[in-house]
């Protein structure tokens, strides 16, 4: 006997989709939340998305652990983000090229290595199943949530207090809003970037695992169709804040889910436009809350983009 | 990179070869080189060969001609529907030297082969998704299987495992191939009970795998107990529906792998018949005609072994409906037929074979199926 929840297959379908589909985008804001705070831009993490992904399902197919299969994810994205560190450390490197050439190389790296593991069945991350207290099988379904999920949502909250209230948060901050104050205060602005492109290339590896090993949970050439990209817009949508990181991520995560939701209760009508609902929704959102009098809000001084 | 189209490899050739006089790299015709060393055949695919799909379809085909004496098979995957294509086939003519290519890709047609056809007379090109009409290339030909009796099959059987009267389909797009699946897939599941729906889901892409992942779950959550799909890579949808307890019917290619308990069977194309026949042909001398299709009788398309889970009521019904099929003129779209908008597809009487042209131009979903084409 399954109960027919009619037009509140919505809702709960974008609830579902807000919590299954937005971790990457989280992931992926998060860290290039933190890299532009510290004054530079890293394009390339679809690239690093893609390759987490790759290596994060390759491991745990390999090792036959989940676990293994993200820390190893995190770890090639991290040694990913210090080569593109690295580079942009060199005098006339721009990191805006450098990043997309590094997305581009690491989807290269990704379909290359990823060949083997495209067929086989790798042990996926488990879920906690949040909705017990239902008996909707609906709700059930949707409130089946990744743990990583609930990683990146605290993650959000302790970045906003890092850069906000501690030291290495003040000198992410000094850096990224001005060199020269910087290096007067004795901080080597280069070291720093260098560490905080690594943390949020780490951070992407991670995304990339949660796509491969959790939702949808296979690796193949075209998971990530551009959610890396959307994941680096997202940071400017959020105003470099951690907590709108994540609200953004939440809507965009959830938007997903509305094209399909409202076919499944059978307003299918235009539905190439509810799948492009995300990005009018952005538009809009940019359009409202932009002014031609002030520089954006909260963007750091150093930021290619914003000088 | 525009410079690269405007110096193709294979005029870069001609004019260099010319100027040094040395004609031996050029490709002397394909009778003479089928003689002297065999023939090379070429595989494109638009993805990875290994998709538990469409493309490992075809792969699996080539793996077959890859055993036939005398035959060289080369492949190249993940390459796009545009000049990238023009390329490769370039580079398959003239430094590979094959003279047969099996271009898989719809959109490898439309303008890529109908350009390069005339320029490389000597070559056979034969395209997958049944585009050639009079007019084109006499050395272009091609190709495609009635697999809308196939996934009539899975409905036959998705119609006895149902228990909430409702089953989905994740599809990609709305194009007359996409819909008789969706028609076949729900008028199978009719002829067992005829009051179940079909609910569909279009994704709007071939491949996108969150998208496939998020349809499925809309499906399970609107109810929908058996689940198939129309989409390059099933193997998200497959999972993604397993996962959520529902039977699965296949498409493509065999996917029991994924599902080995949900798998209830699977209309999956039989390349390997239809590949190793026309090389057969093409290396007797034959000539392979230029539109070719075939169905379930002709060896075409075929049908996963039913899973564990199919009843035995099912597994005689599909039987008995597969032995209907074998015998040749069977219509799924017989009349008396609406489609979900009300206007009358076919009156009393009136039935489509599958062989029947009318069919290629389907851009209606029947009575039943909840879904629309836009």
């Amino acid at each position: 006997m399954t109960t027919d929840p009619g037009l509140w297959a919505v809702p709960i379908a974008v609830l579902g989709g807000a919590i299954r589909v937005s971790t990457p985008f989280l992931f992926v804001s998060l860290g290039e939340c933190l890299t532009e705070r510290s004054g530079r831009i890293n394009l390339g993490l679809e690239g690093t998305l893609i390759l987490g992904a790759m290596s994060g399902y390759g491991l745990s197919y390999l090792t036959g652990s989940a676990t293994v299969g993200v820390l190893g994810a995190a770890l090639v994205g991290l040694v990913y983000g210090l080569l593109h560190g690295w580079l942009c450390r060199f005098k006339g490197v721009n990191d805006i090229a450098v990043g997309i050439s590094m997305m581009l190389l690491g989807m290269g790296i990704a379909f290359y290595f990823g060949k083997p593991f495209i067929q086989p069945t790798a042990p996926r991350l488990p879920s906690i199943p949040f909705g017990w207290w239902s008996d909707s099988p609906q709700l059930q379904a949707a409130l089946q949530v990744n743990v990583l999920f609930l990683i990146g949502i605290a993650l959000a909250v302790f970045l906003a207090w890092m850069l906000r209230s501690t030291r290495i948060g003040l000198t992410i901050r000094v850096v990224g809003d001005s060199t020269q104050s910087a290096r007067a205060l004795a901080i080597r602005p280069d070291r720093v970037r260098l560490w905080a492109t690594a943390a949020g290339g780490a951070l992407a590896g991670i995304g990339g695992a949660y796509l491969s090993l959790y939702y949808p949970g296979s690796w193949n050439e075209g998971i990530s169709s551009g959610q890396g990209l959307m994941a680096v817009a997202l940071v400017i949508f959020a105003r470099w804040n951690p907590i709108n990181c994540l609200w953004a991520a939440l809507l965009f995560g959830g938007a997903g889910a509305l094209g399909p939701a409202l076919q499944s209760v059978g307003i299918s009508e235009g539905y190439y436009l509810f799948y492009a609902a995300p990005y009018v929704l952005t538009l809009g959102i940019l359009i409202a809350t932009s002014s031609t009098e002030r520089a954006v809000i909260g963007a750091p001084g150093e930021l290619n983009i914003t000088k | 990179m525009p410079m690269k189209s405007t110096l193709s490899r294979r005029r870069f050739l001609t004019s260099t070869t010319a100027a040094f006089g040395a004609t031996a790299l050029m490709p002397f015709g394909a009778n003479m080189a089928r003689a002297a060393d065999g023939l090379t055949v070429g595989f494109i695919y638009v993805g990875p060969k290994d998709d538990y799909g469409y493309n490992q379809a075809h792969a699996e085909g080539a793996a077959a001609i890859k055993a036939m004496a005398g035959v060289t098979v080369i492949e190249e995957e993940n390459v796009p529907e545009s000049t990238d294509v023009a390329n490769t086939m370039e580079s398959m003519i003239n430094f590979d030297g094959a003279s047969l290519l099996f271009p898989t890709s719809f959109g490898y047609y439309d303008p890529f082969i109908k350009e390069l056809a005339p320029k490389n007379p000597e070559v056979r090109f034969e395209h997958c998704g049944g585009l050639w009409g009079e007019g084109d290339p006499a050395n272009a030909g091609s190709y495609f299987g009635y697999i809308g009796k196939g996934q009539y099959l899975n409905g036959i059987v998705a119609g006895h495992m149902t228990k909430t009267k409702k089953i989905g389909f994740v599809a990609a797009k709305p194009i007359p191939q996409v819909l008789n699946n969706i028609n076949s897939f729900l008028l199978g599941a009719r002829a067992v009970d005829p009051t179940i729906t079909c609910q569909v889901i279009f994704t709007g892409e071939w491949s996108l795998a969150v998208k496939e992942a998020e349809a499925t779950n809309a499906l399970a959550d609107q109810g929908a107990d058996v689940i198939t799909c129309h989409v390059d890579g099933p193997k998200v949808v497959v999972e993604t529906a397993a996962a959520r307890g529902c039977y699965v019917c296949g498409y493509h290619a065999n996917q029991s792998a994924l599902a080995p308990d949900l798998y209830l069977t699977g209309a999956e194309w039989n390349w390997a018949q239809v590949y190793t026949d026309m090389v057969t042909k093409y290396m007797a001398g034959e000539t392979i005609p230029n539109f070719v299709r075939g169905g379930l009788a002709d060896g075409f398309i075929k049908m996963s072994p039913l899973g564990p889970a199919v009843t035995e009521a099912a597994a005689a019904q599909f039987e008995a409906v597969k032995a209907e099929i074998l015998k040749g003129g069977f219509a799924v779209i017989k009349g008396p037929l609406k489609d979900n908008k009300g206007n009358v597809i076919a009156a009393e009487g009136e039935a489509f074979a599958e062989d029947d042209i009318k069919l290629e131009s389907m851009d209606y979903l029947v009575e039943g199926v909840i879904g629309s084409t836009s």
